[in-house]
């Protein structure tokens, strides 16, 4: 989960980490009022949980509060990459001696956090990394060891950093590791981080993700920068049918019947597990099919979760059929997936025998399952049909 | 001949009281596992389908070898459980938990590599040598998992677990069974890469050929294609790519907790190219898997 920029900073702030003076303003009149209090030229920075807001034309700079206020409501308006802004951050501008590069992320290959630094910040660290290696340099992290500051130390001066910018880069960048370590975080991120022509040095644009699983460890944290429980903080924000989706995933611990995201098309779709909607979900795609959301069930859900699940996809806008597809399946009932969509679809006014283009599931207990479909007149296969070709009944049957 | 576990190999539930837990303790021993005993603190001297339970690893290990652990214990206590097992000198550890957040899943693999442990998953189905021995819920219970895996010379790994089994069925259903399959989970940081299991395939006799369940996100398939490389493998691969249409939308997770598409590297598109280019073959559909798997075979003979 994404935090905006000044979330990051307030973390960063918190432990004390040399951030700017500045405000987050969500009116005009707020905005010029900031920048009274923090004295001209500022920088007015876009809230939105992406990148290149630059590009966009989301970051500007003002010489007088009056100028702030007008610039508030061109920020505002703009759209970046989809996202709409939440507030417009307003901050001091100083003149910037350097720029340089520090982020800490995982490396799935390694199986450890790596530090990465770079002499050359501000601009995109892949293309620096590309370009000139020998400015960029990666230190990985141990998570067993107490991690101690000289990590920092020989991560900056891999990259030539010596003198008094070495001695003051490394409490800041050690800081950022322990932060990144604390608050779960997938990535922690200060881009630039600079030296102002005072010799001291400022945290310009910070960039917190923390990893969804820890939500629960860091609550206190969370509530106090204001994210409330429901934000999921994805690419985008969920729709209505999402949240909805979510509801019904979390009313019942057993199994699961969620990850609904919705798409814009005419077959709704029941579908399991984890890499199985994966795969059915291309499937569908692939013989031309318009997916109306993807869903995940697993773990052996009751027969109530998958009714609501099945409710909730049949009641999208758009939808005429369903279809109920998993891979073999291993823990899951295949008799309580049938009962959970057939009372789903009775419950929703439709013949079960119309609505479900097709059943695949296979695997436990698929003897009651195949029994109690048969009975409903539901079509139905087993493991001798694939997810390939199953998908591709299902798409006929709403093309025919 | 098989990889990681076979017949003879021992091993403990850890969380065995759970209610998941008793359902796998129960589909292993049907299909023939070994499992000696299992660990729930507090419960000692109950059983569980005649499973003696312990209080502590230590008291069933100081008495007797013990090669594996299964870990179904709740996220919270999974990276104690795992320490637990790896200090009381068990050397397999499949950890079936998921949504366990992924610097404790560091810290355990970091401290399996000090110990010469070795970790599958976590968020996986652990690991299977049909005929022989299952360690996990892959394959449900024992009568589906004989229905799906048959033993053969073909190596299964699978960053879906669900997955793991279809594949097989597939495989089984052409004909060609398995060797070892090893559902080796779903997060972004995990015990044990496809790459680090291919020396294993390699060392074994009995594998013949490979197969490969793979999603979007993570650097794990271009460090196959790597390695495949470095190492003139004599294993033909043949990889399924699922979850093509997250290409379009990056920054959303679908599936698993590693699937999520970021950077270019974690496209499916750029996963695809680089297993290509080092001599994997992508099958389109997991019905041509068993197509590939032969003519591969036929012209390596």
């Amino acid at each position: 989960m994404r935090f905006y920029e000044y979330e990051s900073k307030a973390l960063f702030k918190r432990h004390g980490l040399p951030v700017g003076e500045g405000g987050v303003a969500t009116s005009a009149d707020e905005a010029q009022s900031l920048a009274e209090k923090i004295g001209c030229p500022v920088v007015l920075k876009s809230q939105v949980l992406s990148g290149g807001r630059m590009k966009a034309g989301a970051v500007k700079f003002a010489d007088t509060p009056e100028e702030a206020a007008t610039l508030f409501d061109e920020i505002m308006p703009i759209i970046v990459n989809d996202q709409k802004a939440r507030s417009v951050l307003v901050e001091s501008k100083s003149p910037i001696a350097q720029e340089y590069y520090v982020g800490v992320t995982w490396d799935g290959r390694r199986k450890l956090p790596v530090l990465i630094f770079s002499d050359m910040g501000g601009i995109d660290i892949e293309e620096v990394a590309e370009k000139h290696p020998e400015h960029v340099s990666q230190t990985h992290i141990s998570t067993l060891l107490p991690f101690t500051p000289r990590l920092a130390k020989e991560g900056i001066g891999a990259t030539g950093v010596t003198g008094a910018a070495l001695n003051r880069l490394t409490p800041i960048v050690a800081k950022l590791v322990e932060i990144f370590l604390e608050y779960n975080l997938t990535l922690a991120e200060i881009n630039p981080l600079v030296r102002l022509e005072d010799g001291t040095f400022a945290v310009l644009d910070g960039h917190v993700d923390m990893e969804a699983e820890a939500r629960d460890k860091h609550a206190a944290l969370l509530a106090e920068l204001g994210i409330g429980e429901e934000e999921t903080r994805q690419a985008r924000p969920p729709t209505e049918f999402e949240i909805a989706g979510a509801k019904v995933d979390a009313a019942d611990h057993r199994g699961v019947a969620g990850n609904v995201v919705g798409f814009d098309g005419n077959l709704g779709l029941v579908i399991g597990a984890g890499g199985g909607s994966l795969t059915l979900f291309d499937a569908v795609r692939k013989h031309g099919g318009r997916p109306a959301n993807y869903c995940e069930i697993g773990g052996n859900p009751s027969v109530t979760k998958t009714c609501e699940l099945t409710k909730l996809v049949l009641s999208k806008p758009g939808v005429e059929k369903i279809a109920v597809m998993m891979n073999v399946v291993s823990n899951t009932r295949v008799d309580i997936v049938a009962r959970g969509v057939i009372k789903g679809c009775v419950e929703s006014g439709k013949d079960p025998a119309t609505t479900i283009a097709i059943f695949r599931i296979p695997g436990s207990w698929e003897e009651e399952g195949f029994k109690i479909l048969a009975k409903y007149g539901v079509e139905f296969c087993d493991r001798t049909v694939s997810m390939n070709e199953a998908a591709g009944r299902a798409v006929a049957k709403l093309q025919g | 001949m098989s990889i990681l576990i076979d017949r003879n190999t021992t091993f403990i539930v850890q969380g065995i009281t759970g209610r998941e837990a008793v359902s796998l303790t129960r589909e292993n021993l049907a299909y023939g596992s070994k499992i000696v005993g299992g660990v729930t603190p507090g419960r000692a001297g109950r059983e569980v389908y005649g499973v003696p339970v312990y209080d502590c690893v230590r008291d069933i290990a100081s008495k007797r070898k013990v090669d594996g652990a299964v870990v179904c214990v709740p996220p919270k206590f999974t990276r104690d459980a795992v320490f637990e097992a790896i200090e009381n000198g068990i050397e397999i550890i499949v950890i079936v938990t998921e949504r366990i957040p992924r610097l404790e899943v560091a810290q355990m693999v970091e401290l399996a590599a000090l110990r010469g442990a070795r970790i599958i998953g976590p968020n996986c189905l652990g690991i299977i040598t049909p005929d022989e021995v299952k360690m996990g819920g892959v394959g449900g219970p024992a009568a589906d998992t004989k229905k799906a895996y048959s033993k053969g010379s073909v190596g299964i790994m699978s960053r879906s677990g669900g997955m793991t089994t279809e594949i097989a069925n597939t495989l089984t259903a052409a004909g060609l069974g398995q060797s070892t399959a090893v559902s080796i989970g779903g997060d972004a940081v995990i015990g044990t890469s496809y790459a680090e299991l291919m020396p294993l395939f390699e060392a074994d006799p009995e594998t013949k050929a490979i197969a490969i369940y793979s999603e979007p996100g993570g650097r794990m398939e271009a460090e196959l294609a790597e390695w495949v490389k470095d190492n003139d493998s004599r294993l033909p691969i043949v990889a399924f790519m699922a979850g093509r249409f997250m290409d379009e939308m990056p920054g959303m997770r679908f599936g698993h907790a590693g699937t999520i598409v970021e950077g270019r590297a974690d496209t499916t598109a750029d996963k695809i190219e680089r297993m290509q280019r080092s001599g994997i073959s992508v099958a389109e559909r997991i019905e041509e898997i068993p197509g590939l798997i032969q003519q591969k075979l036929a012209e390596v003979n």
